[in-house]
């Protein structure tokens, strides 16, 4: 019995930890003020680039990297487009993950049905040894560890650094902050490519850790899922890495109960993730105050610099 | 008399001179001379010259266009000027950007607050001053809010204040760099009466510290409370210099307006005939905190009147021409009557069926929608009047016809109907705007500010056409802040004051100072 679950736990973990990387990244991107509804085709291109990376060279560092890198490729041409450009931040959104559901399946085409062998485990001496306690907190690879350092990090950027201030600054009201000499257009392009970068590794960690293998449009709504949770968690980190275990939880459970045979249909299992998501973070953002300190007044808003 | 901080009373009048009046002080801390700064087709500063001194309150007076901010923005760094010299404490100094004011010493407190709704106290202030947020600060922002009675929580968030509360913010952010000169744009133009009492106590102990402040406004009686030393424009000059304690409200409103006052106009006697339009003491909430609430309005129209309603801006203006145009209903339909029914709760196009047409102030977006050309500008106000529709669809035949008729008869300069309404000057737009209104015969026109940064040769052609359209025999209501204009065009005049109306006099019997008497709320007039 122990073992089953902390097999479960594990494999929670493995559903969650590429919510938080591709979601942590777009709550940056929206707390400056910029809405980029690519996440889905960032993740896809980070999820092929580090497959292939890893597939050539063998090397797995390698391969994480080249994910960070293309969904920071893909980020940089929305930034381009939306905010040199000053095109619709919704279109061009959209138009990003179309773009990036073609041409993913395009390069990936070689790479389908090969399988890859996934990331080492980092074992911390002793503590790994440890019953329950150590498969479960001390013998995970580094993106996990990561993704909790990173929305720690973040956390800690927003509110409590300069930078942070100034980048919430220019998601609440971009005139004001052009109005004191803030840079609007050069922190919106950090953010955009912090957020790419992000949803690059939630795409990595995919196609390298949780089904180690190329397969066409295999984030399969995820980009949309990480969204979602960026707005329901009211754009705080703390609650968002809340939502995406939420997620990431029931979605393996009601698999786990599928398997059990308990007799409820499965399209109503299917659903329970998104619903319990909703209702959880829905009950817990009553507080319209708290929706009025964190809500990026100008999101969405092209930014027209006068004088 | 002069304006004592007393501890028990708050602000008081006494006639002991303060001690920073008595001593003199030879060099004025900022001499601004000949500053001249023109617009293409306007000169807004005309050699004007300024002197401010340390720990006086220096009034800068004058009506909207007088080029009080244009000046101001050149002190602060805002704008370049033309020609002319500015001298701080003696020396010659170029402040070519408001940093280099701030570093010289110049706050300023804005009319529109540029802060941050989601940010606290704290971060507002912290961003305006290249600092941490940090307990310092805090520590700092207290102790100064305690000191000059500015109750300001550093950890509130922005958006639970009111606008009193914001504008303690961009004090407070002023005086944490210590300025030497504050410049306030019309501060009190959104505060209430209390917190302009606590503005004022606030104000009056800088001075006394020692801080010269530099106050803009157009409201009369503020002035003579609170300032030493006052500096009048009109029409981009200097006219006048004057100590506003010694002159009264009417004096200062002639300074302010001129005496070059259009002289009694011809009086044409124009037959009046039955009351088309009456309101009977009309009361209306503003549904905003700081909108004005309307007191016991009561007036009557008759055909072929024009009556004028004078008053500055912020006077309740707003809310009644929302109120008569139908933007916002009545409890009570039959304190508005038009043609002797009662149409408090009809909506605007249910009032505009009737025959009552209106000009709001703001042309792009209240009056005309920016984005759509003049051909659907029309459509939208006159599809029932000029009976634009064809089957229940929009006939863009008549109303382009109709657009060009406008345009023709109007003299609107545009490249034709197709013209998108935001590409049209403000003086073009408002002459097809008129027009759009007139031409639908109106049996009662509602038109606020007419002739607003409009051209002499415009805002003559728009006076005619109202006055013709009152020969008809419609019944015209005026609403504007141009004395001018109230004086040429109207048969009876009256002033909105904080959302009460006074008694209606007859234009020929009425003169200009009495008016200024009326707008500042004196009934004896």
């Amino acid at each position: 019995m122990n073992e089953t679950l902390i097999l479960t736990v594990l494999t929670i973990i493995t559903a969650a930890t590429p919510l938080v990387y591709a979601a942590i990244g777009e709550l940056v991107v929206e707390r400056s003020g910029v809405l980029n509804l690519g996440v889905e085709g960032m993740m896809l291109s980070g999820a092929v680039c580090s497959f292939a990376t890893a597939h050539y060279t063998g090397s797995a560092s390698l391969g994480i990297l080249a994910g960070m890198l293309a969904g920071m490729l893909m980020a940089l041409l929305f930034a381009f487009l939306t905010l040199t450009l000053q095109s619709s931040q919704v279109a061009t959104g959209l138009a990003l993950t179309l773009f990036g559901i073609g041409l993913t399946a395009l390069i990936g085409q070689p790479l389908v049905g090969i399988a890859f062998g996934g990331l080492p485990s980092l074992d911390v001496p002793y503590l790994s040894q440890l019953p329950v306690v150590g498969p479960l907190l001390f013998s995970h690879d580094i993106l996990v560890y990561g993704s909790f350092a990173l929305v720690a990090a973040v956390a800690w950027f927003l509110n409590r650094s300069r930078a942070g201030l100034i980048l919430r600054s220019i998601g609440d009201s971009h005139d004001a902050a052009h109005a004191l000499g803030l840079r609007v257009i050069r922190v919106r392009y950090l953010a955009t490519l912090f957020g790419g970068a992000c949803a690059g590794i939630g795409g990595t960690y995919l196609s390298m850790v949780y089904t180690p293998m190329w397969v066409e449009n295999m984030s399969a709504g995820r980009g949309w899922i990480a969204l979602a949770l960026v707005v329901f968690s009211i754009w705080q980190p703390g609650r968002l890495l809340l939502g995406a275990y939420l997620f990431g939880g029931i979605s393996i459970l009601q698999l786990h109960a599928q398997a059990l045979g308990i007799n409820v249909p499965a399209q109503l299992m299917s659903m329970l993730p998104y619903v319990t998501t909703i209702l959880v973070l829905v009950l817990i953002s009553r507080d319209r105050g708290r929706i009025q300190r964190n809500a990026p007044a100008s999101i969405g808003q092209s930014f027209h610099p006068t004088t | 008399m002069y304006l004592k901080l007393d501890r028990e009373h708050g602000l008081v009048m006494t006639d002991n001179v303060p001690d920073t009046l008595a001593t003199s002080v030879i060099v004025p801390l900022v001499d601004m001379r000949a500053i001249s700064k023109s617009y293409p087709g306007c000169l807004a500063n005309d050699a004007i010259d300024l002197q401010l001194k340390a720990g006086r309150v220096h009034a800068l007076l004058g009506e909207n266009g007088a080029g009080k901010s244009t000046l101001v923005k050149i002190l602060y760094g805002l704008l370049a000027s033309d020609t002319g010299t500015i001298r701080w404490a003696g020396n010659l100094v170029h402040i070519d950007s408001p940093s280099a004011a701030r570093a010289l010493g110049i706050a300023m407190v804005f009319q529109h607050f540029s802060l941050f709704d989601s940010l606290s106290v704290l971060e507002n202030i912290a961003l305006g001053m290249d600092q941490d947020a940090d307990n310092d600060l805090r520590q700092r922002i207290i102790e100064v809010s305690a000191r000059y009675g500015l109750p300001l929580d550093p950890d509130r968030s922005v958006y639970t204040l009111s606008v009193g509360e914001r504008q303690r913010i961009e004090i407070v952010r002023c005086l944490l760099q210590q300025p030497k000169l504050l410049i306030m744009d019309e501060p009190t133009s959104v505060l209430t009466p209390q917190e302009v009492a606590d503005l004022f106590a606030t104000l009056s102990r800088l001075a006394e510290e020692g801080v010269a402040i530099l106050y803009i406004s157009h409201k009369l009686e503020e002035i003579r409370q609170l300032c030493h030393e006052a500096t009048i424009l009109r029409g981009g000059r200097k006219v006048a210099s004057a100590n506003p304690q010694e002159e009264s409200a009417s004096s200062l409103a002639a300074l302010m307006m001129g005496s070059d006052l259009p002289v009694a106009r011809v009086a044409e006697v124009r037959k009046t005939g039955p009351v088309l339009f009456s309101m009977d003491n009309l009361t209306h909430q503003a549904g905003t905190t700081h909108g004005i609430n309307l007191q016991g309005l009561t007036l009557q129209v008759a055909a072929g009147e024009i009556v004028g309603i004078a008053g500055v801006a912020g006077n309740g203006q707003d809310e009644f021409m929302q109120v008569i145009s139908g933007e916002s209903l009545l409890a009570a339909p039959n304190r508005l009557m038009l043609k002797n029914q009662p149409i408090g709760h009809i909506n605007a196009a249910g009032r505009r069926r009737m025959g009552l047409c209106c000009v709001p102030e703001e042309r792009l977006g209240h009056a005309a929608v920016p984005g759509l050309t003049l051909t659907e500008n029309v459509f939208l106000t006159a599809h029932h009047t000029k009976a634009l529709r064809h089957f229940g669809l929009i006939s863009h035949r008549r109303s382009r016809e109709f657009a060009l008729e406008i345009i023709q008869r109007f003299n609107v300069q545009c490249h034709g109907a197709h013209s998108l309404a935001s590409s049209l000057s403000g003086g073009n737009l408002q002459k097809f705007i008129v027009g759009r209104e007139i031409l639908q015969s109106p049996t009662v026109l509602v038109i606020s500010q007419p002739t607003w940064g409009v051209d002499a040769g415009a805002a003559a052609a728009i006076h005619s056409a109202i006055r013709a359209l009152a020969q008809q025999g419609a019944a015209v209501l005026l609403v504007s802040q141009d004395l001018d204009e109230l004086m040429l065009v109207t048969d009876r005049i009256g002033a909105l004051c904080a959302g009460q109306l006074s008694q209606m006099h007859r234009t020929a019997d009425i003169t200009v100072r009495q008016v200024g008497l009326l707008m500042g709320g004196e009934i004896a007039a």
